[in-house]
């Protein structure tokens, strides 16, 4: 919770500042309350790995790449469109990745190729992969959760640093 | 706001209560869970309430949960506390199963800095050329001071309503007996059309005089049944978990051994499902995947045919032998009258209907042809808004009840000819005290009236006809705020006057009662805060009559009240004034609103029918409505009972699964009787529309809309899908008029024009469209012509326009998906 985490960390600053009468800036301070709670209450985005998925020259249109991200327990595909959109990534910039599991209710998604969507066999929901998992129609109540890319032009690969959307069947995307 | 990629969990001993959906009929059971902000649970699954261990991945199907099942909420103490809003696995009618309607009820409930806080949280007034908050007391003086005038100088004829008369959000068996008690009872005035249709009437007048009630049978029903007909209905779209949680078993082969227990000696074939619909719905797609295509049947009939299909069915199975003549002597009447009037050969069938005639014949076989083991198929005949608003809901029903009567397809387990539902039931009101059904929108187009009250409904954008009404009454409302806007210095009862008199010059005063402003905020010049479930106790029933208490779990934001003590507050303060004047009728006619609470309007109204000394009262309790108490239903949790109740036994309420089962009908003598319906073509007007405009612009909700988007026009999840009300057309058709997919086009006949955005699919016929209903932004009643059956039900799906392409909106090209919502 972005306030609640800003109220937990004023709290901190005034107990621990309280406490020690520290006259140094805020940022010293802040360094001290990590020190003292044993958790960085700085944070408040997830600390996503960087991964790399796949060379974007091998990928085909319409051949997805299956991979797992942020950890082994939560399949993702990635797939070239063939044509570029908004937040594609890679030399022709129409790549892109999202988690394999229904918002709904966690039914693996199958990729359409001739479409360019997902399709959840369980309760026949479906997510435009062309328009950031947008659901065209379907039971979930969230688009399908998009992996972050970006593309390393030097080594010419593809890298998953964060998801865009809480993944089914967990409490955070990262365990 | 929840970050999106993670959730606050419930700590162990979250306060968890009980939630009925009140967005469509089927009334899924949840749970809500409510706990302070300053607390989480955690991922081991003892350590949070739902018992779940979220240290590692859940497998698939083990939780519904998503940030959109999360919100923060603030009490009127200040508090924040954390809401999870799931559904219930235990529950009989979803199985723990969401819709993305009902998934999102958490996040529609009030939050200060949510798109919810676009909710109404003061009575506000239109005064000085801008919208004010107010308090009760003046809003009060000025509604209630103003009913008394136009009562006084007038009589009740001066006040007009267009009020719910259902279950769910905006209804209730609390707030439909205070709203009625207030107009009926207290106010006396017959001015009164329904949030749907332009007068007081029933969506049932045929099949109720046939003695057939529309909700006769269980969800259970359509896992029994042989042969499961669709007509006018898309139910993944619109009562998605009965669909999903009963049909779908049902037609995939899961009941199969259910059915042999149930009905040992009977032959079972492959379960067969029959779509009456012109258009290709998504339901049927997903039906052909589910069943297989071999075992579905599309009648795609030619728009506003059905009279014509059920006759023709009706007088081959009659022909065929293939009906119940022991039930139909014993049971019913009028048959031969029936069979007479309605006789309509297969070869005329199939031209009128433009359905082969051998697809007919298959229907007819599938549904009524005796199985090899002598019974007659249990064919269960759901129906909809295909007929309702058809061509003439009244023979349509006629027709179709006949058909089932002969057959016998109503009373036994794995039948029923029932109404599939929009929103839930909730009807609990005295009787109406007109004689006559009154065509509202054209009294209000006349002239007629001087004090005008929307009651948590908008027929600015749900009303046929609803260009003309529209410009009708902002014309007339015009007038009063003018003569509002030039009050200096008045008191409540000095504008009183300044309105009274503004409506003797054509004006008329406009309150809103409701959520949202809504877009009757164009000519509304007081709008009154109401509450939603969850913020009130509020009990309704789903669409097998399964009646459940939602419980209170938070509080209405700002001093929004629940709509019975609305009605409460406004017959007390008319009651005070008469008190003062002396005036003891008047003041006795609007007494007995003395309610604390919600309960109390339950137990006056829903609880007091048929009771010893009780005046009328029209419930869906019946008579035995007094056996449910909020304790009661408390205790009955999200399987709540279904009525008719027939006792309180071993702490446990027993309801009824069936109606009929005994032969006996809601009849004087308990016969069922046939209804002649003979095939009447098209009225005048519908005709001249139809054979002047190239298109016919069919319409209905959509799987992702509840109503008229009064929540989900915030909610991004929803406006971002559909910015502007979709219109799906032909491609080539699309192609003719130079329209693209994302394209503005202008829908336009002689009754109106509206505007939508174009969404080219392959399964539309050439000539055929679809728009979405009811919308904010683009609203179909605008083509919708202004005719109407014997008893005042509209038209809505026979309109017919032409279509221009006005713009292109390159945002929506950009943001929003033109693929096909079909899944198969």
């Amino acid at each position: 919770m972005d306030s609640n985490d800003r109220g937990v960390s004023r709290r901190i600053f005034l107990k621990v500042g309280g406490a020690s009468a520290f006259g140094a800036l805020g940022a010293g301070l802040t360094v001290e309350a990590e020190a003292a709670t044993g958790v960085d209450t700085s944070r408040t985005v997830l600390p996503y790995p960087r991964q790399s998925v796949v060379t974007a020259t091998k990928m085909t249109a319409g051949a997805p790449v299956a991979f797992s991200y942020p950890d082994a327990s939560s399949p993702c595909v990635a797939v070239k469109l063939g044509a570029p959109v908004p937040d594609g990534v890679g030399p022709d910039r129409d790549i892109v990745a999202y988690s394999a599991l229904c918002t709904h209710m966690g039914c693996p998604v199958a990729f359409d190729s001739g479409t360019n969507t997902f399709k959840c066999g369980c309760h026949y929901s479906l997510f435009d992969a062309e328009k950031s998992g947008q659901m065209i129609c379907g039971q979930a109540t969230e688009n399908l959760p998009r992996v972050r890319l970006e593309y390393d032009a030097k080594a010419g690969t593809i890298v998953a640093t964060a998801v865009e959307g809480l993944i089914y069947g967990r409490q955070a995307n990262v365990l | 706001m929840s970050k999106q990629d993670r959730i606050t969990l419930p700590p162990v001993g979250a306060k968890r209560t009980n939630m009925t959906c009140h967005f469509c009929i089927v009334g899924c059971g949840y749970h809500v869970y409510s706990w302070p902000e300053n607390q989480e649970g955690g991922r081991a699954p003892n350590r949070n309430a739902l018992g779940l261990d979220f240290q590692k991945q859940l497998p698939p199907l083990a939780a519904t949960l998503t940030p959109a099942m999360t919100n923060v909420v603030v009490d009127r103490s200040g508090a924040r506390r954390n809401i999870m809003i799931v559904p219930d696995k235990d529950c009989v009618v979803n199985g723990g199963l969401s819709s993305t309607r009902g998934g999102k009820m958490a996040s529609y409930m009030h939050t200060p800095t949510g798109f919810t806080q676009e909710r109404l949280t003061t009575p506000m007034i239109y005064a000085a050329d801008q919208w004010v908050s107010t308090d009760w007391n003046y809003a009060l003086a000025i509604y209630a001071g103003l009913a008394k005038r136009v009562l006084d100088k007038d009589g009740p004829n001066g006040l007009v309503f267009s009020a719910f008369d259902h279950g769910g959000a905006g209804g209730g068996f609390e707030n439909t007996w205070g709203s009625g008690k207030l107009m009926f009872t207290a106010m006396q005035t017959p001015m009164v059309r329904i949030h749907n249709r332009p007068a007081y009437n029933s969506e049932c007048h045929a099949t109720r005089e046939m003695g057939v009630g529309e909700l006769n049978n269980s969800y259970e029903d359509a896992e029994l049944a042989d042969v499961i007909w669709s007509i006018g209905n898309n139910p993944y779209e619109t009562q998605t978990n009965y669909f999903l949680n009963h049909w779908v078993p049902n037609l995939n082969g899961g009941t199969a051994d259910k059915k042999k227990q149930r009905f040992p000696g009977e032959a079972f074939g492959k379960t067969k499902a029959i779509f009456v619909d012109p258009r290709r719905s998504v339901t049927i797609g997903i039906t052909e995947e589910v069943a297989g295509k071999e075992n579905v049947l599309h009648l795609d009939i030619q728009p506003g045919t059905d009279i014509a299909l059920f006759n023709t069915l009706f007088t081959y199975v009659v022909e065929k032998g293939w009906i119940d003549r022991a039930f139909i002597a014993k049971s019913t009447k009028g048959f031969d009258a029936a069979v007479a009037a309605n006789r309509i050969s297969l070869e005329e069938g199939s031209k009128i209907t433009g359905v082969p005639a051998q697809k007919i014949v298959t229907a007819a076989e599938w549904s009524y042809k005796p199985k090899a083991t002598g019974q007659l198929p249990r064919a269960m005949h759901a129906y909809e808004k295909g007929i309702i608003w058809g061509n003439d809901n009244y023979l349509i029903q006629s027709a179709l009840v006949d058909l089932v009567l002969a057959t016998r397809n109503v009373g036994r387990r794995g039948t029923g000819v029932v109404r599939m539902g929009g929103h839930q039931e909730g009807y609990t009101r005295p009787p109406y005290p007109g004689t006559t059904k009154i065509y509202i929108d054209q009294e209000l187009i006349k002239g007629n009236g001087r004090m005008m009250t929307w009651w948590a409904c908008n027929n600015f954008q749900t009303s046929n006809n609803a260009q003309q009404m529209r410009d009708a009454v902002l014309q007339r409302s015009a007038i009063v705020k003018q003569a509002m806007l030039k009050a200096r210095g008045a008191s409540a009862a000095e504008m009183v006057d300044i309105i009274y008199d503004a409506t003797t010059k054509g004006g008329i005063f406009v309150a809103s009662i409701n959520l949202y402003p809504t877009k009757l905020r164009e000519t509304t010049h007081l709008m009154l805060p109401s509450a939603h479930p969850g913020e009130m106790n509020l009990t309704s029933m789903n669409g097998e009559r399964r009646l459940r208490l939602s419980e209170k779990f938070m509080d209405a934001p700002g001093t929004a009240l629940p709509d019975c003590l609305i009605a409460a507050r406004i017959a007390n303060a008319i009651k005070a004034m008469y008190e003062k004047e002396g005036n003891a009728a008047m003041a006795t006619r609007f007494s007995g609103f003395d309610w604390k609470t919600e309960e109390d309007a339950f137990n006056d109204g829903f609880r007091r029918a048929g009771q010893p000394g009780a005046p009328p009262i029209d419930s869906q309790g019946g008579g035995s409505g007094n056996l449910a108490t909020y304790d009661r239903l408390r205790a009955a949790g999200n399987n709540g009972v279904q009525l008719p109740i027939k006792e309180y036994k071993d702490d446990k309420l027993v309801g009824t699964e069936m109606l009929y089962a005994d032969g006996k009908f809601d009849t004087a003598d308990g016969k069922a009787e046939f209804k002649p319906a003979t095939w009447p073509g098209f009225s005048k007007p519908v005709a001249e529309m139809k054979s002047k405009y190239r298109f016919w612009i069919n319409n209905g909700r959509t799987n992702e809309v509840w109503q008229t988007a009064y929540h989900n026009q915030y909610d991004e999840f929803v406006r971002g899908r559909y910015p502007m009300a979709y219109l799906e057309i032909n491609p080539e058709d699309a192609a003719e008029l130079g329209v693209a997919a994302g394209d503005i086009v202008e829908v336009f006949n002689d009754y109106g024009s509206t505007v939508a955005m174009a969404y080219p699919v392959s399964s539309a016929k050439r000539g055929q469209t679809f728009m979405v209903f009811g919308y904010f932004n683009g609203i179909q009643g605008d083509v919708t012509s202004d005719w109407t059956d014997r008893n005042i039900i509209p038209y809505y799906k026979g309109s017919w326009g032409n279509i221009k392409r006005v713009g292109s909106m390159e945002e929506y090209k950009r943001t929003v998906s033109f693929k096909s919502r079909h899944f198969a």
